[in-house]
């Protein structure tokens, strides 16, 4: 068993990051893969507190990086999943207490127990970042279909190509369909045509997320959720797994069902 | 909601965002572009007439590439070869 790298980055923040990795973890996780996620935002940690992992944090990846304990250690097992772990970020340091090659280092004495290391990368483009993409054998880039998280997506597929990583995948994040519907946010299309890069997933605006991330269970386990199926669905494409994108329509609420229905477009 | 009026941002956020992300990949701003196309235009001209009505020059996307398109039609008069 040797583990694929996977890094969630976006350029910007707010896009949805930490809960795409906690989510896709969740899924991984619960079809039977081994998953650790790794929070790479050092001073900003977030992932612990939507895995409702926080109370457990004894040690971190600068604890594991600087050798105050042992990889172990510093793995949290997950409250429902036994095959999914959390190493979190310090949160009294800063972006430079990590380099980019102890990242190579830990992933590199993660991977023979795992099937899925899932890192969260911080916003931005510096030090952090970097630190996140270096061990990646795989990036996903998650957007939202408005203009500045598209800007900042194609910086960082930019930077991905001058690395000379492997092509990124694209996770559109928090579309909502009635809005594309009346011609006021870009389509999933759009984005596509604008960024040039392969799409993984489309996530529709879904209320079900903030609920879940209040309460710290990620909302792929939450199986009526729309949201939680579209995270499902990026974690079987990642394993290699044809599945069709599902319908927005769907998720068009009642009043624009009502205005279809009233003829106003 | 649009009962009264239909805004379709939409598609001003695309157009914006073709010209952004153009200059942000190629570190060429639209002025450039401008000073960019007349030198152009000025050199060609110096060898062979051009229709300078009908010049189309343009960085146009291609999936991740960018590419300098340019049409640049000739006044068929004075049409001779390019040297």
């Amino acid at each position: 068993m040797a583990a694929q790298v996977i890094t969630v980055s976006s350029g910007k923040g707010g896009v949805g990051k930490t809960t795409t990795v906690a989510n896709i973890a969740v899924a991984l996780a619960a079809t039977g893969s081994k998953v650790v996620c790794l929070d790479g935002d050092i001073g900003l940690r977030n992932l612990d507190v939507i895995m409702g992992l926080e109370n457990r944090i004894v040690y971190d990846i600068v604890d594991v990086i600087e050798g105050r304990c042992k990889l172990r250690q510093a793995m949290i097992r997950d409250k429902h999943l036994p095959e999914l772990y959390l190493i979190p970020a310090a949160q009294t340091r800063d972006k430079n207490a990590v380099s980019p090659s102890d990242m190579v280092r830990v992933c590199n004495d993660l991977r023979p127990d795992l099937d899925y290391v899932l890192i969260d990368s911080p916003a931005g483009i510096e030090r952090g970042f970097r630190n996140a993409i270096a061990p990646a054998d795989r990036v996903l880039v998650v957007t939202n279909p408005e203009v500045s998280a598209v800007r900042d997506a194609d910086r960082v597929v930019g930077i991905l190509e001058a690395e000379e990583k492997r092509a990124p995948a694209l996770i559109i994040n928090r579309l909502n369909p009635a809005l594309v519907k009346q011609h006021d946010m870009l389509s999933a299309e759009d984005v596509l045509d604008l960024l040039g890069v392969p799409l993984i997933g489309i996530v529709p605006e879904d209320e079900t997320v903030i609920v879940s991330s209040n309460r710290g269970t990620p909302v792929a386990q939450d199986l009526k959720s729309r949201a939680g199926q579209a995270f499902r669905n990026i974690a079987r494409r990642l394993k290699g797994e044809e599945v069709p994108f599902m319908d927005m329509d769907k998720q068009a609420g009642i009043w624009d069902r009502l205005q279809k229905i009233t003829g106003r477009r | 909601m649009n009962w009264f009026r239909r805004t379709r941002s939409a598609e001003s956020a695309k157009e914006r965002l073709q010209l952004v992300l153009i200059n942000d990949r190629t570190n060429l701003s639209q002025d450039e572009l401008t000073a960019l196309k007349d030198e152009i235009l000025q050199v060609i001209s110096r060898h062979i007439d051009i229709d300078s009505q009908a010049v189309k020059i343009a960085v146009e996307q291609d999936g991740r590439a960018q590419r300098l398109v340019a049409d640049i039609p000739l006044k068929s008069v004075t049409r001779r070869r390019a040297g």
